[in-house]
């Protein structure tokens, strides 16, 4: 059986590694000194999406990202590494969203695809960590959710077997397509690069992009690989401007505070075997160990 | 059934036989937070088997106890649970609603804040009660739910407000606030409600399969001595020193985000924002910077012991001891002179 198979994936800020330089004085971020890379998990959900490529020819592997035009660059990532095509969903009516906001969207995204049998995308992004997206996305949809996913492990007569990784151990569930499966960074890594699928698509450019090319490569971009990395817009998606960007969050952010804690009154011991064995002592003393 | 209470519910995890840690800590929480309200606290535990589980919500100062009891309920899947709550929610909108960030919570809390439209926070480090002006509209609000979590990776700290839906909804993770015995003869009042008023029989859609739950091995939330090592300790075979001292001293090992996603040690020794929150007696912390997720995750450790080589590392503003040098030279010397002067 072919399957419609859409991956949600999102270029997020490495927050990771975040240096000294990254801060700026008065304590926000200096956004332009953290590299924007493609979410870590969404990774993960794009080798399960790939895997189910695999085991079921015909099937197609569609991105769907929201963000900046740039974030065309993870689609493009994505289509090296083996998916067929995607689209950003970008539209400056959709800044400022939160998750409820975000997932709407999406949804509304989905809505306009042709068909889908199972949406994947990361358990979460590592900008936000909430998690929040993926279920979002099912409920709007009306569609089961399978979350914490390690491995999709068979996929067939229209239901899907999921192992999840919890807390405690692991579970194995079976959900109706379609179905959206959040997978968590646990699950096997992504299959690197296909050289082959890079000289193919490097002319893939989005709409937004082709506009900086030059005449020559935007005439390759157009003859090799015409139209696989979309642009939408929130009018396209029919989005209710009532429910999308900051007027459509519920949440909002009352106040960004750089983190302060309190300062202890430290003593400063040096590398040296009698102090290290000064403080061994003290600590057997009071009984902090021993 | 009281309509409209305008209280604070807590989500109450049921774990086969008991009611999860998190969410007699919520319990505890939320206590202060409906006191502050001048509201109600109510509990809802769905699940099977649930006994006279009242008894054990009570304490923790539940004045209401919503009762679910249904073998389909148990173990937990996602739809027929959530169908549970948004329904239940619409018939008595709660101000607030809390859950634990566990793998339940944080796969039910967005389906519920989806349907009801209502904001969710996630694994929030604070919950506090206070008022709030849009800056746009100059609106006013009173009483609001301060959702105060770490963002961006846990480099700056975010308060969120949602001014306008109810319920207010927020996650929190295991061990961050703490689980206390509100009054050990509090009495709830307990309400049975039936699965079928709530859940129509298609949520029963995702089937479990199959089950292998094991309690972990690694328990670095109740250990009294914690030898914790960051990205400085440079590799796998670095953390075999962290390892032998926590060994030595009858502790356990625990880690940043950072050693963790280099692979060196499993993800249930993670402490921090994204891991374990721990209060140990002893904290070591092993090249370790100190980013503020990972601090947020135990600076309530009594003593806080910091090898670094960078003496201006931010972790030592919090440390009662600062040890400047290498981690491989210093480990090796502590576990020699613990042998030496232990009994």
């Amino acid at each position: 059986m072919s399957l419609n198979i859409i991956v949600l994936a999102k270029q997020v800020p490495d927050t990771r590694n975040v240096g000294k330089d990254a801060m700026k004085e008065d304590g926000t971020i200096n956004r332009a000194a953290l590299p924007a890379i493609f979410n870590p998990e969404d990774l993960n959900a794009l080798e399960q999406a790939l895997r189910l490529k695999d085991a079921n020819p015909g099937s197609t592997v569609t991105m769907l990202t929201m963000g900046l035009p740039r974030a065309s660059e993870i689609i493009r990532e994505a289509i090296y590494r083996g998916a067929d095509g995607g689209v950003v969903l970008t539209d400056r009516a959709l800044g400022g969203a939160d998750t409820l906001a975000t997932s709407y969207s999406l949804a509304q995204a989905v809505k306009k695809m042709e068909g889908y049998d199972i949406i994947l995308g990361g358990r979460q992004a590592i900008d936000g960590d909430t998690a929040q997206v993926g279920p979002q996305i099912a409920e709007k949809l009306g569609i089961p959710q399978v979350t914490y996913a390690e491995e999709i492990l068979d996929c067939k007569d229209g239901y899907v077997i999921v192992k999840r990784r919890l807390e405690h151990g692991v579970e194995t569930v079976k959900a109706p397509l379609p179905c959206v499966v959040t997978v968590t960074g646990s699950a096997d890594e992504c299959r690197p690069r296909n050289a082959q699928r890079v000289c193919k698509f490097k002319y893939a450019a989005s709409p937004t992009e082709k506009l900086a090319l030059s005449e020559e490569a935007a005439k390759h971009a157009d003859e090799r690989c015409p139209g696989i990395i979309q642009e939408w817009n929130a009018a396209f998606v029919e989005a209710d401007p009532e429910q999308i960007g900051f007027p459509g969050s519920p949440t909002k952010v009352k106040a960004i505070e750089n983190v302060v804690f309190t300062a202890k009154e430290s003593r400063r011991l040096e590398n040296n075997d009698e102090q290290i064995e000064e403080l061994v002592k003290e600590l057997i003393a009071n009984h902090t160990i021993g | 059934m009281t309509q409209d209470n305008n209280n604070l519910i807590v989500y109450c995890e049921w774990d086969e036989d008991h009611v999860a840690d998190v969410s007699l800590e919520l319990l505890t929480k939320g206590r202060v937070l409906a006191d502050k309200l001048g509201v109600k606290l109510e509990a809802i535990v769905a699940g099977h088997n649930l006994g006279e589980v009242e008894k054990e919500l009570a304490p923790y100062g539940a004045d209401v106890v919503y009762k679910v009891d249904d073998a389909r309920l148990a173990p937990y899947t996602t739809n027929p649970h959530a169908a549970l709550l948004i329904n239940l929610f619409r018939q008595i909108k709660p101000q607030i609603c809390l859950m634990g960030a566990t793998t339940i919570g944080r796969d039910l809390g967005p389906r519920v804040s989806s349907c009801l439209h209502s904001g969710l926070t996630a694994d929030c480090t604070a919950l506090e009660i206070g008022d709030h002006t849009d800056p746009k509209t100059g609106k006013s609000y009173t009483d609001l739910l301060y959702q105060i979590r770490p963002a961006f990776g846990g480099n700056i700290v975010a308060t969120i407000v949602n001014p306008e839906c109810r319920p207010q909804m927020a996650t929190v993770r295991e061990g961050v606030m703490k689980k206390e015995i509100y009054n050990p003869d509090h009495k709830a009042e307990v309400i049975n409600l039936k699965a079928d008023d709530f859940v129509k029989p298609e949520d029963y859609v995702v089937e479990i399969i199959d089950r292998h739950i094991e309690q972990s091995k690694i328990n670095i939330k109740n250990s009294p001595i914690i030898v914790a090592g960051g990205y400085g300790v440079g590799s796998k075979e670095g953390f075999d020193q962290i390892f032998k001292l926590a060994g030595v001293l009858g502790g356990e090992v625990g880690a940043t985000r950072a050693a963790v996603d280099a692979g060196w040690v499993e993800h249930a020794r993670q402490i921090g924002q994204t891991g374990t929150t721990v209060r140990p007696k002893l904290y070591i912390a092993c090249g370790i910077s100190g980013q503020i997720q990972h601090i947020a995750g135990m600076q309530e450790s009594s003593i806080i012991i910091s090898i670094n080589n960078d003496p201006n590392a931010p972790i030592n503003t919090i440390a009662d001891y600062v040890i400047t040098g290498n981690v491989e030279d210093i480990v090796p010397k502590l576990i020699k002179y613990y042998k030496k002067n232990s009994k």
